[in-house]
């Protein structure tokens, strides 16, 4: 079945099942291999995309519930959040083996997008859909306390 | 460690440890001749190898282990498979050190599969096999990295000495750039690389000394040479290749260990759009496809009929049972003796006893077991975070009717191991081979293992009992008589030569005996015979011989009126590494004050040793409303010189997490011999809101080569949090996962 989807900006036409999951058609059909199989049951946060902006995991999103929204994947992040995440990522030497890491960056992308200055409760309770077995959780949130203070100010409230 | 004796091993008389000898007398018989390199390295025809004359004076310095390319690149050659525990940082750290490179010129890639150039020299000192485990990476590179980077160097100031005629004594290195003062040049190391490929590679260098060391053991910022990738989606795991008509395949396992392929219907499964065949392998019937959707898709259109007759048909409750009564009963291997436990625990005033009951426990990597493979006529090609090449090289050819050496294996980063990647059958990697032999290598073929295929699939860390009598004479003398149960992980495998007199070596290590001064100890080990396949699993051994170990010493800390930290130290006077990193992480952790008298707050301690690195750790928890919190850890590690403090910090911090994972959440259970968990809502493991908030880590100073980190910050961390929580509550906890007393109602 023919599908128009709209992944990082660009339009791409697929002819996939409507019910194949995002995440496969996206790695499968667009080889766009940043977002990562972990459970195929959304318990664990490895596929991580953003829908519209959106924290989503795309391995129980069929890619018909996907078309026509804006999906942006690891590849595609580019908010000032997301780069405030990354460049935290790497400044702080977050990853060890690192297949989380596309989804831990997605969902804290997300999180700081939505909450610039999140509390620690804040950043367990966004962030605990994603697992890491290497257990780089100690970076992540200075990491992400890192990003928030690093986001570029948001323009004054006052003159 | 259990690894030397390898040797035992590779001369089995398999056609494929022929060629490794054959290889190995080739490298002893040409030793010192010059044309040694050339002949090692990979992809190099005669002639114009580095020391050959002719060889093009722009050509890059390529060496086993170091690459200098012309545009001024400086790559190591990594035999270590990079799963998290920063051997590409590490590795690059020692060459840089002894080349005087600038850390930003420095680049990682994978070795290719090849001994005995790139064997483990911890797993055999003959190098015959190469792979990564038993945090050995470093230790086994340490001198081998310091001889190449300071090789290149040589070579690179003989060439400036002979290109600006001045006495390669006065040439200076720094930060990548070779120069002569008094002269007034200087080049970098790429403009000098193919003069330097041109010199003789000198038989002796010098090592810097350790005072002069600007990257070893200097805790400075230097980045983790893989954290850009990992950060941008732009680091490739097996999961990830792509290659043109490369078709996907899940394999349908038999649903009891030991089970096999009766019958299989493909009818359906193969009406599956996107289905291009089903084959019989050894493991199982594999479905292979188009893409992931309909390979899972057409297995789940596969009818399968399986025979039973052989299969492990017991639940896990049934097997710890018959644990406890091999526990009592006569059979069981000495392990170790010393003065007499009968006698010192008959006399004793008071016993403390313990049965000790340990689960199964998947690995989990995030990244599912993945291989991808190229079958042609002469060659079979292997993609896929490789732990254990030459094995795998071994099986792989096995599978496909080829020799060893015409396995090919490109080894990428692993989305994490623990362990799981290096197995003796090589299954996920044995798997793929058959699955393209079995559809005639007209296409490459991926293999994916879902996650219900990974924590379904075996290769647990042991399920265990361990049933001790401990004692303290009127004189502070210990008695310690400890059973213990558990199956072999060698036995049966092709690695099972290594055991030694019956006993496999990992199955006790870490036990009390070898890591404190007791007087009269009796330790014994009954193998257990299941059909539930089990291997190494982040520390092995010690993951189940330090809970116990630091729980009964606490105890009887406890029974003889004393502090634990105090207790321990009277008796650690033949283990000084281990009483050092006691008394840092005591020191760190304020032991000595007194500790917050909250209503469910306790702090525990506990130290162990494993692969040759010692740690102790101070867990401060609260328990309340019968729920637990870790919240502070104090980590102490002395792992000889810590090449990068960082990440020997991470380490810890990281063997600390999954160490907890085990002891709140893991667990494989069995019934009537189907696992019961399938995916991560079933086998919990810790997520963010459980990882401690602070985690302090110290290193103890060193001068000694370095030890590993990948698996020591494990051991400790159960103990710790079980002590902890028996000073907050006074539940004595024998078993994990944990399980909290209901909180008593007022």
């Amino acid at each position: 079945m023919a599908i128009s989807l709209t992944v990082n900006g660009e339009a791409r036409d697929l002819d996939v099942a409507p019910d194949m999951p995002l995440l496969w058609a996206l790695r499968d059909h667009l080889q766009l291999t940043g977002t990562k199989f972990g459970c195929g049951m959304a318990l664990c946060g490895a596929c991580t995309v953003h829908l519209d902006g959106q924290a989503t995991r795309s391995c129980v999103t069929p890619v018909a519930a996907a078309a026509g929204r804006q999906i942006t994947t690891i590849e595609g992040l580019a908010t000032p959040a997301g780069r405030a995440v990354q460049s935290a990522w790497i400044g702080l030497d977050v990853p060890q083996c690192g297949y989380c890491q596309s989804g831990q960056i997605m969902s804290a992308a997300a999180l700081l997008a939505g909450n610039p200055k999140p509390s620690d409760a804040q950043i367990d309770a966004a962030m605990s859909g994603n697992i890491c077995r290497c257990a780089t959780y100690a970076r992540i949130r200075s990491a992400i306390h890192q990003a928030s203070e690093n986001l570029p100010a948001a323009a004054p409230a006052h003159g | 460690m259990y690894f030397r004796h390898i040797d035992a091993v590779v001369t089995g008389g398999a056609a494929s440890a022929e060629l490794t000898r054959r290889q190995f007398l080739q490298l002893t018989t040409l030793a010192g001749s010059g044309l040694t390199l050339a002949i090692l390295l990979p992809g190099c025809a005669p002639g114009t190898g580095t020391g050959a004359k002719g060889a093009a004076a722009t050509g890059p310095l390529a060496m086993p282990f170091v690459r200098i390319s012309p545009d001024n690149i400086v790559t190591v050659i990594c035999k270590h498979v990079e799963g998290g525990q920063g051997v590409w940082t590490g590795l690059p750290a020692i060459v840089a050190e002894e080349l005087d490179a600038s850390w930003g010129q420095m680049r990682v890639e994978n070795a290719p599969a090849q001994v005995p150039l790139y064997g483990n020299t911890a797993f055999d000192p003959r190098g015959t096999m190469q792979g990564t485990g038993g945090s050995s990476s470093l230790a086994n590179s340490w001198m081998q990295l310091r001889q190449a980077g300071a090789t290149a160097r040589a070579m690179l100031v003989a060439a400036a000495a002979q290109t600006w005629k001045v006495p390669a004594g006065e040439i200076t290195v720094s930060e990548g750039v070779v120069a002569h003062a008094g002269a007034r040049q200087q080049a970098t190391f790429g403009q000098l690389a193919g003069a330097a490929a041109q010199q003789p590679v000198p038989k002796e260098v010098t090592l810097k000394d350790p005072g002069a060391f600007k990257f070893i053991g200097v805790d400075r910022k230097f980045p983790r040479l893989d954290s850009r990738a990992k950060s941008t989606g732009a680091q490739q795991f097996a999961i990830d290749v792509i290659l043109p008509g490369m078709m996907t395949a899940v394999v349908l396992r038999p649903p009891r260990f030991g089970g096999k392929v009766s019958s299989f219907d493909a009818t359906q499964a193969k009406a599956v759009p996107g289905v291009v065949d089903v084959v019989q392998i050894p493991r199982g019937v594999a479905v292979v496809a188009q893409d992931m959707y309909s390979a899972k898709k057409g297995r789940e259109a596969l009818r399968v009929t399986w025979d039973e007759t052989a299969a492990e048909k017991r639940g896990s409750a049934a097997i710890m049972k018959e644990y406890k009564a091999l526990a009592r009963g006569p059979e069981a291997l000495t392990i170790s003796s010393h003065g007499d436990a009968e006698a010192a625990l008959a006399h004793a005033a008071h016993t403390v006893e313990g049965e000790f009951e340990f689960p199964y426990l998947a690995h989990a990597p995030m990244e599912p077991l993945t291989a991808v493979c190229r079958l042609g006529p002469e060659q079979c090609e292997i993609w896929a975070g490789c732990q254990f090449q030459t094995i795998d090289q071994m099986n792989a050819a096995a599978q496909v009717g080829l020799q060893p050496a015409q396995v090919i294996i490109h080894t990428l980063a692993a989305g994490g191991t623990f362990g799981r990647r290096a197995n003796p059958e090589s299954d996920y990697i044995a798997e793929v081979a058959s699955i393209a032999k079995a559809t005639g290598g007209k296409y490459p073929v991926r293999l994916i293992w879902t996650r219900e295929d990974d924590i379904t699939g075996g290769k647990y860390r042991p399920l265990n009992l361990h049933r001790i009598s401990a004692a303290i004479g009127k004189d502070g003398t210990i008695a310690y008589r400890q059973r213990v149960v558990g199956q072999s992980i060698l036995a049966g495998t092709a690695l099972a030569a290594m055991m030694q007199n019956g006993v496999d070596p990992s199955a006790v290590e870490g036990n009390a005996p070898e890591q404190y001064d007791l007087e009269n100890t009796h330790l014994s080990w009954t193998p257990g015979k299941v059909g539930v396949p089990v291997l190494w699993w982040r520390s092995v051994g010690h993951t189940h011989m330090a809970f116990s170990k630091e729980v009964m010493i606490d105890e009887l800390a406890q029974a003889a009126g004393e502090d634990p930290v105090a207790f321990r130290l009277a008796r650690l006077g033949k283990h000084p590494r281990h009483a050092a990193v006691l008394k840092l992480a005591a020191d760190k952790a304020g032991w000595d004050q007194p500790f917050a008298r909250q209503p469910g707050r306790g702090r525990g301690v506990a130290v162990h040793e494993s692969f040759g690195t010692v740690v102790a750790q101070i867990a401060e928890v609260t328990v309340a409303g019968g729920k637990l919190t870790v919240d502070r850890v104090v980590c102490a590690v002395d792992c000889g010189i810590a090449v990068t403090p960082d990440v020997v910090r991470a380490q810890m911090q990281s063997g600390i997490g999954y160490g907890l994972s085990a002891a709140l959440h893991g667990k494989i259970t069995l019934t009537d011999g189907h696992v019961d968990q399938t995916n991560f809502h079933q086998y919990q493991v810790l997520r963010i809101n459980e990882m401690p908030r602070l985690i302090e880590v110290y290193i103890v100073p060193s001068t000694n080569p370095p030890s590993g980190v990948g698996e020591p910050g494990t051991p400790p961390i159960a103990p710790a949090v079980a002590n902890a929580i028996r000073a907050a509550t006074g539940q004595r906890l024998r078993s994990l996962p944990f399980e909290l007393s209901a909180p008593r109602k007022a």
